[in-house]
């Protein structure tokens, strides 16, 4: 079972930055006056606010509800008064305001009613036929789960199993293999029992074969607490199937398909599920918050966030959400030359544009930039197609085909070398030696095609409805039209009747007068 | 100024890195080169970088555009440098300008300047210059003709008449001639042959094998460095060994040993420096060593069978012609998919 | 002797490039769509009449014809002349005058002025209000194509165009600045004129 970990082709050596901010015990984050929450935490549809202006909620309480399946509920974060809902600044590349609803703490950081799913000995994570996986999933959606890698996918749209494979290895991704980001490294360290039973759950929930838990070889005391966890689990029910599995720290190490590839041997194409391959996936931050759900009835209200960079005390800070990012990198004391604030990891990640905006659900990490930790921006010279995008690309692209489309504003011909299967991972761009902003170059193609897409749709859309709109037209024309002549006809048939009974009155004058006649 | 888009590391390197690595090793090849034939060459590298630099400038001045960068990502230095070794060393000083000229005017910033010419400067400038004055393109030096300083700058600057004493035939040029020869009236292997003019030295042309290898090794530290990969030069040379191999089974009264191609003429420099040239050349891994395969074939074909004295700079300019078709057809697969042959304008399912 | 081969030899290619062709003909035969049906799809579809037809399909008839201009569709904007250009292999031109290409935008009716006359429900070529005689309408902004059709009938004048607002959900990331952006070529009529010679 225990196979090596595979080489995904491409990638490069970063250098981690890790050590500054994993060194220290995760805090806790002071709690801010005010929480702002924004509705769209998620992939997916944003729930909706269940509140109102001067309600009171307590910590857990349900704030907002999700009306779709895919789309998870938002909680309150401490207890407190809702003080207002409507659009605040959210941490987004574009800087936009989104709707949100604010709370404010009264302090007193009170629980409402907890109600695990686990809640009896009879419902406990070792009885599986006490629990539908249906219960589970609703049961998850409620409690707000997602995905707090980056990408927040709804964890419950994810226990739904494909209709023909059946899953045979549950990956839970500790790889974290973006630099400076320790929040996984350090939570795995610290709560590794918690990691480990979360897994266990979602392995019998699943009912698959194997479960590898991968973690980055720089990540070693991680993988020895996770290790010590597991042999704790055990002692108490054999376990046999579950695997620490250590990962070279190659970016993007961590990236669904290049970890996938690696554990496994399979390839994802492009369009296809990892389920269809059966394989499901989880970050092992998310495993904790199932795990803290299910057996303790928290839904999710705090994430562990990084704080690194150009600070005097970088670390890791558990974290209510809503709390304003400012505020929050303001504990770690950025030293003087800070300029910026980069919100995730520094290969994917963006800059912060209101330091107001609000820790979300998948808010991972803060970087406090400066030009001695990221190289200040270089101006952007010709691409001589050296290939080096080429070599370093995961996904097997050829970036500089990709970049000559996208520059030229043809995003048809970009989508044809593939574009759409840019993870923008950043690897191009790190080795490009023309200092071409290789990404954004693709997140512009990505949004004209998704927009040409759109575009499309409403086109079809539209001329569908004005065909209809057309044949109703006629249609009721044709009605009008019969129905005017069946009224002609009617009237014509009571004229010709008319005739008919006026040619006769005189006939019938007439008839007594032949009658008569003789 | 901080960067808008991730990612926000970068790693140091730059297009003015890469050229600056291409042309340290040619320092080698230079310097073997400079020892064997004399100062020279030193003067027509000197020539051809102040040419071309001046070249550049005068495009970026009449364009109206700040030339600053142009001049300082050594790319034009690359071309001069590629123009002064493969152009006769004692040329005449207008002739290796207007080389400079085809390669950075025409060649280059006619179609938009670095990173947008389909062809290698340096060989349209090769390719321009034997067209157009023959005579003075085939005037090689012989190796061991030493010449003063003096003597040297009078035949590159002076209005001396040119000494067609002073030329010899090349270790290419006497293999051509064995070839037009009918079979029968030979004496021996073409080796024996070259060893009775004294041409032929410890494995190959005499003298220039040693400049041939120094080029070997430069490229060899380009590989090293990541600047190139290995695609381009490994076919280059396989499909040169192979196809003179077969015919030096064939006849080697007529045809001479792989070795020898390989360390004559502008093979090396060809495989390692030219053919390499990212621009006009191929970029996926498969295009590449067709790329390779195809250059090191019409090398040699050109080389025995063609008119010219070498093939290099035909062979490459052809690929180069080739290259862009090439690379659309030899798209590599994404990542877990098949590999697809795409033809240009057709659409992918 | 010579002639007669060489005749012979190009005869037996004419007659087998000849038979390849014919075979292609038949064997590789691409059933088309129509010529209209094919710009109908270039079209937006917002049947708003701008171009001086009737909808899309009118247009693109007329433009399959030959009768029409292929740059007179307002919402399609340069990229779609652009397209149906390289569609029908003709010169890209500008749009046409008056045909500028304004921003999105969806109607939205003023609803305390609203007296229920349904005239705008029968302007709308997507049926994409909603209401009856003396109720209020509704324009239904996930189907509106911003056509305006329904501006002029409205005797009340109710309805206002809303451009399409930018939020974090349809926000797309910028075109690279280039930089330092290289100063734009001032290019004076004389100058133009120099390098039309």
């Amino acid at each position: 079972m225990l196979k090596r970990p595979l080489a995904f082709r491409g990638g490069i050596r970063l250098a981690h930055h890790k050590y500054e901010s994993a060194h220290s015990p995760i805090a806790s984050a002071p709690l801010p006056e005010r929480l702002i929450l924004p509705l769209r935490q998620s992939a997916g549809r944003a729930p909706e606010p269940i509140v109102r202006e001067g309600d009171r909620v307590k910590k857990g309480d349900r704030i907002a509800a999700a009306e779709e399946w895919i789309s998870a509920s938002l909680h309150a974060p401490t207890s407190g008064t809702v003080r207002a809902i409507g659009p605040f600044p959210v941490a987004h590349p574009s800087g936009l305001s989104a709707p949100a609803i604010v709370i404010e703490a009264d302090g007193a950081d009170e629980w409402g009613e907890k109600t695990p799913l686990l809640d009896s000995p009879a419902r406990s994570a070792a009885n599986r036929a006490a629990l539908s996986p249906e219960e589970t999933q609703r049961f998850l959606q409620n409690m707000g789960v997602v995905g707090l890698g980056g990408a927040v996918f709804p964890s419950h749209v994810k226990l739904s199993r494909a209709p023909n494979t059946p899953l045979q290895t549950l990956i839970i991704n500790g790889a974290e293999c973006e630099p400076f980001i320790t929040c996984d490294d350090r939570l795995m360290r610290e709560r590794a029992d918690d990691v480990i039973s979360g897994t266990l759950f979602l392995r019998d929930l699943l009912e698959v074969k194997e479960t590898l838990i991968a973690v980055e070889n720089n990540k070693p005391e991680a993988a020895d607490a996770l290790r010590a966890a597991l042999a704790r689990a055990d002692a108490a029910r054999e376990i046999r199937d579950v695997a620490v599995m250590e990962l070279p720290a190659i970016y993007p190490a961590g990236s669904i398909k290049q970890l996938i590839f690696a554990l496994t041997g399979k390839r994802a194409p492009a369009h296809v599920l990892p389920t269809a391959l059966g394989v499901q996936c989880f970050n092992a931050a998310t495993v904790y918050c199932v795990w803290r759900a299910v057996a303790h009835g928290e839904p999710v209200t705090h994430r562990v966030v990084t704080l690194t960079g150009n600070v005097e005390h970088p670390g890791n800070m558990e974290v209510p959400l809503g709390m304003p990012m400012g505020q929050l990198l303001a504990l770690a004391r950025p030293r003087p030359e800070t300029d910026a604030c980069i919100v995730g990891g520094p290969m994917m990640g963006f800059l912060l544009t209101d330091e107001r905006a609000p820790v979300v659900k998948g808010s991972n990490c803060l970087i406090a930039r400066s030009d001695a930790f990221f190289p200040p921006l270089e101006p952007e010279t010709s691409c001589i197609r050296c290939t080096s995008c080429a070599q370093v690309c995961p996904q097997g692209l050829q970036p500089y085909e990709l970049y000559w489309w996208s520059r030229a504003k043809n995003s048809e011909k970009a989508a044809r070398y593939q574009l759409m299967e840019c993870i923008e991972c950043g690897c191009c761009a790190y080795v490009c030696p023309a200092h071409i902003p290789l990404v954004q170059y693709f997140r512009f193609a990505k949004g004209e095609v998704r927009a040409a897409e759109k575009a499309q749709d409403m086109a079809a859309r539209a001329k569908e409805r004005f065909e209809f709109r057309q044949l109703r037209a006629e249609r009721e024309k044709a009605e009008r039209a019969e129905k005017l002549a069946r009224a002609a006809a009617l009237q014509a048939e009571k004229l010709a009747l008319a005739a008919v009974t006026d040619t006769d009155s005189p006939a019938n004058a007439q008839t007594p007068t032949t009658e008569n006649a003789p | 100024m901080i960067p808008l888009s991730s990612p926000y590391l970068r790693r140091s390197n730059s297009t003015r890195r890469i050229m600056r690595l291409v042309l340290l090793s040619l320092l080698p090849g230079i310097a073997v080169y400079a020892a064997l034939i004399g100062p020279a060459l030193l003067i027509q590298i000197l020539l051809a970088s102040l040419a071309a630099l001046g070249f550049e400038f005068a495009v970026f001045f009449l364009r109206k555009r700040p030339a600053r960068a142009a001049l300082t990502d050594h790319s034009a230095l690359v071309s001069a440098w590629l123009i002064a070794l493969t152009f006769p060393p004692l040329s005449p000083w207008w002739l290796t300008i207007t080389g400079v000229f085809f390669a950075i005017v025409i060649t280059k910033q006619l179609y938009g300047g670095l990173g947008q010419n389909p062809f290698n400067p340096a060989m349209v400038a090769f390719a321009v210059c034997i067209i157009a004055f023959p005579a003075l393109m085939s005037q090689w030096p012989a190796m061991s003709l030493s010449l003063s300083l003096p003597e040297q700058l009078e035949l590159i600057f002076g209005f001396a008449p040119r000494l067609d004493a002073l030329t010899s035939a090349t270790p290419l040029d006497v293999i051509k001639t064995v070839l037009q020869k009918t079979a029968g009236i030979t004496h021996g292997t073409v080796q024996e042959l070259l060893m009775s003019q004294n041409l032929y030295g410890t494995f190959a042309g005499r003298g220039w094998e040693w400049v041939a290898t120094a080029y070997l090794v430069g490229g060899v530290f380009l590989l090293i460095m990541g600047v190139i990969t290995w695609h381009v030069p490994l076919a280059f040379i396989a499909s040169m060994t192979l196809i003179a191999l077969v015919f030096w089974i064939i006849d080697p009264s007529r045809f001479s040993a792989p070795l020898f191609h390989l360390f004559s003429g502008g093979s090396m420099l060809g495989a390692f420096f030219i053919a390499t040239d990212p621009v006009s050349g191929c970029a996926t891994p498969r295009g590449k060593i067709i790329f390779g395969i195809g250059a090191g074939l019409l090398a040699y074909l050109i080389r025995v069978f063609g008119v010219f004295p070498d093939g290099i700079a035909f062979s490459i300019l052809l690929m180069n012609l080739c290259a862009p078709l090439l690379d659309s057809m030899s798209q590599p697969a994404v990542f877990g998919s098949r590999p697809q042959v795409r033809v240009p304008g057709e659409k992918t399912p | 002797m010579d002639v007669l081969t060489a005749i012979a030899i190009l005869t037996l290619g004419a007659a087998l490039l000849g038979a390849a062709l014919g075979f292609a003909a038949v064997h590789f035969r691409v059933e088309g769509n129509p010529l209209t049906e094919k710009i109908a799809a270039l079209l937006p579809q917002t049947q708003c009449g701008q171009c001086g037809y009737p909808g899309c399909k009118p247009y693109a008839e007329a433009i399959a014809q030959g009768g029409a201009d292929i740059n007179l569709c307002a919402p399609g904007g340069e990229d779609g002349v652009r397209k149906i250009a390289e569609l029908l292999g003709l010169e890209i031109k500008p749009l046409a005058e008056g045909a500028a290409q304004k921003p999105p935008a969806v109607a939205r009716i003023v609803e305390d002025r609203c007296i229920g006359c349904t005239l705008c429900i029968q302007a709308c070529p997507v049926d994409a209000i909603v209401g009856a005689a003396k109720q209020m309408h509704t324009v239904i902004s996930s189907l509106c194509t911003g056509c305006e059709l329904c501006l002029p009938p409205c005797p009340e004048n109710c309805i206002e165009m809303l451009p399409v607002q930018e939020t974090t959900e349809n926000w797309a990331w910028r075109y690279p600045a280039r930089v330092p952006a290289l100063p734009p070529l001032a290019l004076s009529p004389a100058a133009s004129g120099e390098n039309s010679c």
